[in-house]
């Protein structure tokens, strides 16, 4: 498979110190910087490798560092430069002798994106989006210094650091299916609320069923097209069909918690005598009191956002049945997955011709287990769990179904939205948020936002193709596409 | 002497902050990051928030001191404009920073924001003291 390179591609393999191994893979080798452990595998096309940034490299680099770091520092296709792992950074470290890093993670801990189908076509919300959207708009509080109507109170946060979307539905916000159709049924266990600081419950409280800022968002959709008909019936999805996209995290009580327990690893590095190329790879092994005290927190954080997805979808059903003056019956408004991309887990892959207990860490990188694989929801186990795939503002998403490859190239990962090009300070120099959502309204997309300029940060421009993204992950066979979905309409947090 | 400036970052915000002391540099950090949220030239003080830290160096200190105004703006819906370092000084095997910020309640009417701040990261993280004096260097989580 290997392809003969022109002269500026021999050039640039120089500059860059990378070696293009596949169509679609680049190896960054261990004698790239000092002390890596395990090469760099860097899954792109020509086209996406023109706007890799060298700092993603090196970022990519530093991950293969770390004590424990099995086969692969890996990045995604959407890869760009992060701090600590580089955002589509995947790494996983034996559970054992590895290390576990709040920078594999990062501070949205949980940042997510649920995809929910409906009984509705496209032409059943002509005339009805705006009225649709500035209704999901007040029911779902967002941007910065938004408040929810739910206090949650001190107990009730310990239930849902504990038990995530279960305590949600629990409430009456959803229905059992909700749990059955996410990863890991919304929860990741060993949710510890002791390891939540106080800090971090008083920026939870008043946040629960909001979407925050920058780049989270609720869509409303259709289905444009269907490349796999035996996975889109599987995920209950068919052409010309409306749905409906929330993408969020864990809010406050997320960032607190990293900034905590970075803060903490930050110290025990040196106790553990760990050399770290970037403060923000701050770790400590696996079993220390440390680590573990941070990954239950983490999950507690983890469980917040399920929670918090879960929450918003409620209310957005309510809406929906409002608006569209039907129940939820007729709606049909179900939840066809839910995937976390900011997380770590506790995972067993095949290392080495062996089974081996992992952290799994995806920073920016959706998990892509294939058919059937236990963690899997059963309703999909003949075809692979979802991956939904986010694109920018104004292009298209994506459902993916993960495939086998995927257990071998990626530790079960996949990409997991567009990735930027452009940063937030150019976007707004380049662009202007008025004319952008003038342009999109042209193009039938509607968008609502509490200021112009977060429109102009999340412009189409500043970001890469979602379709390129997603066409590197379906060839290397990590995950197949399932559905293209177009937008109607976006509220922007 | 220029507070600060920003430098190019995809996906954060990244600057420097300068001081003729650490104390003005660590003030002026504040300054460029509550700038990345909102024109900060229009907000009256009125609120006054009393902050005391310790850290086991000044990089820590600085991370400390900036995540430490993230969560008071949250919780307590105050938007700061007006940033003083009294000391930071060393004692024992700490370092020891005191500092008051000062701003207005957080008015959605009023306050229009651009990018929010999530948090402040260890990345690309320094503290340079040299005789023309103290430049920082932070990126924070957008």
């Amino acid at each position: 498979m290997k392809r003969g390179f022109d002269r500026m591609d021999t050039e640039r393999l120089e500059i860059e110190g990378l070696e293009r191994i596949d169509d679609d893979i680049w190896e960054v080798p261990t004698g790239y910087k000092p002390g890596m452990r395990v090469p760099g595998r860097i899954y792109l096309s020509d086209k996406l490798f023109t706007n890799l940034e060298k700092e993603a490299v090196d970022q990519v680099a530093n991950v293969a560092t770390l004590p424990g770091i099995q086969k692969f520092s890996m990045a995604m296709p959407d890869a760009h430069v992060g701090y600590g792992f580089p955002i589509g950074g995947v790494a996983a470290f034996d559970a054992e002798e590895g290390v576990i890093s709040p920078g594999g993670v990062g501070f949205d801990i949980n940042c997510g994106v649920r995809l929910i189908r409906s009984n509705l076509v496209k032409s059943d919300v002509d005339g009805k989006i705006n009225a649709l959207l500035d209704s999901l708009f007040k029911a779902v509080p967002s941007g910065v210094g938004s408040k929810s109507r739910i206090r949650a109170s001190e107990s009730e946060l310990e239930a849902i650091f504990t038990n995530g979307s279960r305590w949600a539905v629990e409430q009456g916000y959803g229905v059992e299916a909700d749990l059955t159709h996410c990863e890991g049924e919304g929860c990741i266990e060993g949710g510890d609320p002791a390891q939540v600081s106080a800090k971090a419950r008083k920026r939870g409280r008043p946040q629960l069923g909001t979407l925050g800022s920058g780049n989270h968002f609720l869509e409303l959709q259709y289905v444009d097209e269907i490349y796999d008909p035996v996975a889109a019936e599987a995920f209950n999805l068919k052409q010309g069909q409306l749905t409906f996209m929330i993408h969020c995290g864990s809010r406050g009580a997320g960032h607190q918690v990293c900034t905590d327990h970075l803060r903490n690893l930050t110290r025990a590095v040196e106790k553990y005598k760990i050399n770290l190329p970037d403060k923000q790879l701050a770790c400590a092994p696996a079993q220390s009191e440390e680590a573990q005290a941070y990954f239950c927190a983490m999950a507690s954080a983890a469980n917040y956002a399920w929670t918090n997805r879960q929450i918003i979808m409620h209310h957005c059903r309510e809406v929906f049945e409002q608006q569209m003056n039907m129940d939820a019956d007729e709606l049909g408004l179900n939840l066809v997955y839910d995937v976390a991309h900011n997380v770590a887990k506790l995972e067993e892959h095949d290392v080495d011709g062996g089974k081996k207990q992992v952290y799994v860490h995806r920073k920016g990188a959706t998990r892509a287990f294939p058919a059937g694989h236990p963690d899997v929801p059963q309703a999909y186990r003949d075809v692979g769990q979802p991956v939904l795939i986010p694109g920018s503002m104004g292009t298209p998403s994506y459902v993916l179904c993960g495939k086998q490859s995927a257990m071998d190239v990626s530790f079960g990962s996949a990409c997991h939205g567009a990735g930027r090009v452009m940063s937030r300070s150019g976007a707004k120099r380049t662009f202007r948020g008025e004319q952008i959502q003038k342009d999109l309204s042209g193009q039938g997309i509607s968008v609502r936002a509490a200021h112009p300029s977060v429109i102009a940060e999340e412009a189409p421009g500043v970001y890469k193709s979602s379709s390129e993204v997603v066409d590197v992950v379906d060839r290397l066979g990590i995950a197949g596409k399932v559905a293209k979905l177009m937008p109607l309409g976006v509220v922007k947090g | 002497m220029k507070k600060y400036e920003f430098i190019e970052h995809t996906a954060d915000a990244r600057f420097k902050a300068f001081g003729a002391t650490a104390e003005e540099a660590f003030a002026n950090a504040a300054q460029a990051m509550f700038n990345v949220m909102i024109d900060t030239s229009d907000i009256n003080p009125q609120i006054t928030e009393y902050i005391e830290l310790q850290a086991p160096d000044l990089e820590n200190l600085l991370v400390d001191w900036l995540s430490e105004l993230l969560y008071l703006f949250e919780v307590n819906m105050v938007v700061f404009s007006r940033f003083e370092v009294f000391a930071i000084e060393k004692k024992g095997l700490e370092y020891l920073l005191s500092a008051k910020a000062e701003g207005e309640p957080l008015d959605l009417e009023k306050h229009v924001f651009d990018t929010e701040v999530k948090a402040v990261t260890y990345n690309d993280l320094g503290v340079q003291i040299t005789s023309q004096g103290v430049t920082v260097r932070i990126t924070v989580d957008t």
